[in-house]
């Protein structure tokens, strides 16, 4: 059972777009931060579990060509191996920040040359694998970037070149021992999701097709893929196969967030619907198959959902956006 | 983002616009000749062959600002005449209607279906002018061609883009406030019961398989609302059932005659200013915009025996002035008053939403109304 905490409110309410929160537990600290777009800005709050938010931030979309003021996409945080990094997505690139926003180290200009004339131009999609950052773009192209352990010489390493449209999310696991079988999952517009192996250079593990229908949120634990669909669905594959394990008639309206708490295999799904759902993952000892059990359902009233995110990896706290909700709603285990 | 978003856009709050004038014209007894004359006029000129083509280009989505001009415009295409304060009012039911159905579409998709509400009763206002009929349905064959084959994914973006427009937005509408599809904050209400969108299964079940693929346990969980399935998919066609109400006329008969128009409390503790960090190019390329829109649109003179009249969207011109003077720009606050009595006693709710406003002395806006675009820029 969860049980509403305090509020945290908010400068302005998240724009209506998938993946609408990211959260930064700092346990050294006992603070959480958190990172949330709206418009053609990123705001930052930090605050401790139950208290008023500590201290705020506004960051903005850096402009490039064109005149019109761009739209940030999306907010995450990089957990790499020495840093952690900020990377926000716009219409315009990736600008790559310091982990409390002070300071940008890197800026990538979106390629717009060969792009069709009705065509919308953005970066969505975000993930950390290893010393890698994988953006996503409008093309289907995924961008691997190479982080060094400090100092802001980010290369472009490599574009995968899979997925022929948008990009919709993009999520990692630690490659799990030596037959480690995913590190990173792709999803898209059509919901076709690939699985690779991270690297000097990305190997394509697994392709599972799409229906059309848009997989806005993904997530990968233990060797199965989670993806969240625009029909509902929440669809788990084992992913060195690609086979269908668990097909959950989740909600009534497009999922627009999952997340996982890896240390209990909890996930979190976030819809339009309004309501967001705790669900917990296990392997079946005999069959080695995913099984899911249905833990808690949470209606935020009269709330399109676009971000949930768990604040610990066990899962015992959640934060939750919404489009027109001034505030990020958080709730803890009692 | 997405660079399909003007038209539906535009024909959809040109259509609830239409809606609009169409009860008023009544309530204001206007004579049916003019009445009709405006309509055909409006009309007319917002289907217009080459302001549809500059619409229809693919093009980012401009200013809530921008796109106003546009209608002030086209209210005035004919004989008749709106002050500032109606003006703003008409304004805000068009914009807050339009963000209620995008919100409450069930698929992505289904903003078409909304359009095509909008278009049929379009239809219906100007059945007796074959030639706008006819641009209407040249209109309607733009869309199916446009947006017919669009991806799912491709209509979640223009979703997504019409939220990012109407964001901010929440003016409390007392139609939707009596009839509870807004709260008293501004938010729509969403509903978690009705049907499920054409291609969603009833939330509640979870499906387990083996590697061979076969099903191995079922299990269902109370999912918190109370969903059936869609009976059937609305009809993109020309003609067809559309299968949602969605865009349909809510001013029609049966609704009472004065919509009002409030700001919401706001309760956000910091600075609000949502000023760009750099102003003036977004209102140059915003300047540009409308000078490409507004010449294809041909405006018929006013020339001739038929007299203008002045539309009111308020019962009385003092209620139509104070909205107007104690209305800042920045859309902040607004004053409405209640003209009668008994609605006031009828609808304590709204009445205790009043109460809560307060009254901002703001100069005089500038009503200078003529039909220069110059002139019409200058407001901006």
């Amino acid at each position: 059972m969860y049980r509403r905490d305090r509020p945290l409110l908010l400068r302005s309410c998240p724009a209506a777009l998938y993946n609408n929160l990211c959260v930064l537990p700092l346990p050294a600290s006992g603070l959480a931060q958190f990172a949330l777009v709206h418009g053609s800005n990123c705001e930052l709050l930090s605050a401790v579990p139950s208290g008023l938010p500590l201290s705020q931030r506004l960051l903005h979309a850096k402009e490039g060509a064109g005149l019109n003021l761009p739209l940030i996409t999306q907010a995450y945080w990089c957990v790499l191996p020495f840093r952690v990094l900020l990377v926000l997505t716009s219409q315009r690139g990736i600008q790559i920040y310091e982990s409390d926003g002070s300071v940008m180290v890197y800026w990538h200009a979106l390629d717009s040359s060969d792009a069709p004339p009705a065509q919308a131009l953005f970066a969505r999609g975000i993930a950390a694998s290893g010393h890698y950052i994988c953006v996503g773009t409008w093309s289907g192209r995924v961008l691997v970037f190479d982080v060094p352990a400090k100092g802001p010489n980010i290369m472009l390493s490599e574009e995968l070149n899979e997925h022929r449209v948008p990009v919709t999310d993009i999520a990692a696991e630690p490659a799990q021992g030596q037959d480690c079988v995913a590190d990173v999952v792709t999803a898209d517009d059509s919901g076709l999701l690939c699985v690779w192996k991270s690297g000097p250079e990305f190997k394509l593990l697994t392709r599972i097709s799409g229906f059309g229908i848009p997989c806005p949120s993904v997530q990968l634990w233990q060797g199965s893929v989670a993806a969240g669909f625009g029909d509902g669905q929440i669809r788990i594959f084992e992913a060195s196969s690609g086979a269908l394990h668990v097909q959950i008639n989740a909600h009534a309206r497009s999922i627009s967030a999952l997340d996982l708490a890896p240390e209990a295999g909890k996930l979190l799904s976030g819809a339009e619907d309004s309501f967001v759902h705790i669900w917990k993952l296990s392997r079946n000892p005999d069959s080695g198959c995913i099984e899911v059990e249905h833990c808690h359902a949470e209606c935020v009233t009269d709330t399109l959902v676009c971000g949930a995110r768990f604040c610990d990896p066990k899962g015992s706290s959640f934060a939750v956006t919404g489009y027109d909700l001034s505030e990020i709603l958080r709730y803890s285990c009692v | 983002m997405s660079v399909r978003t003007l038209p539906l856009l535009f024909l959809n709050l040109g259509g609830e616009m239409l809606y609009i004038l169409d009860q008023r014209l009544r309530a204001q007894n206007i004579p049916a000749d003019k009445a009709r004359k405006v309509m055909n006029d409006i009309t007319s000129t917002m289907f217009n062959k080459k302001f549809l083509g500059e619409l229809f280009k693919p093009q980012e989505l401009y200013s809530k600002k921008a796109l106003r001009t546009v209608y002030d415009r086209l209210a005035h295409a004919s004989i008749m005449r709106l002050n500032q304060g109606s003006m703003d009012k008409l304004y805000d039911l068009m914009t807050m209607a339009f963000k209620y159905q995008v919100l409450l579409c069930p698929r992505p998709k289904d903003v078409l279906l909304v359009t095509f509400n909008h278009l049929d009763a379009i239809k219906d206002f100007i059945r007796d002018s074959p030639l706008i009929v006819k641009q209407v349905d040249e209109t309607f064959q733009k869309l199916i061609e446009v947006y017919g084959c669009l991806s799912a994914g491709e209509f979640q973006l223009i979703r997504q883009t019409l939220l990012i427009f109407f964001q901010d937005m929440h003016i409390r509408v007392s139609i939707f406030l009596k009839d509870k599809v807004q709260n008293s904050n501004g938010r729509f209400v969403l509903p978690t019961s009705g049907p499920v969108p054409w291609g969603t299964d009833v939330p509640g079940l979870i499906r387990m398989f083996n590697n061979k693929g076969e099903e191995v346990k079922r299990v269902e969980f109370k999912y918190g609302g109370n969903y059936v399935s869609a009976k059937s998919e609305g009809s993109f066609d020309l003609y067809g059932d559309r299968g949602l109400t969605l865009g349909t006329n809510m001013y029609s008969m049966s609704q009472p005659v004065e919509t009002h128009v409030s700001e919401a409390p706001k309760n956000l503790p910091l600075n609000t200013s949502k000023a760009s960090p750099a102003p003036n190019p977004l209102a140059k390329e915003e300047l540009n915009f409308l000078a490409r829109l507004m010449g294809g649109m041909e405006i018929k003179k006013t020339s001739g025996p038929e007299p203008g009249f002045r539309l009111n969207l308020f019962t009385t011109d003092e209620e139509e002035e104070h909205a107007a003077l104690t209305r800042p720009e920045e859309l902040s606050y607004q004053v409405i008053n209640i003209q009668a009595a008994q609605d006031q006693q009828r609808n304590e709710e709204l009445s205790r939403i009043m109460g809560e406003f307060e009254v901002h002395d703001q100069p005089p806006q500038n009503t200078s109304k003529g039909d220069d675009l110059l002139a019409m820029m200058d407001e901006l």
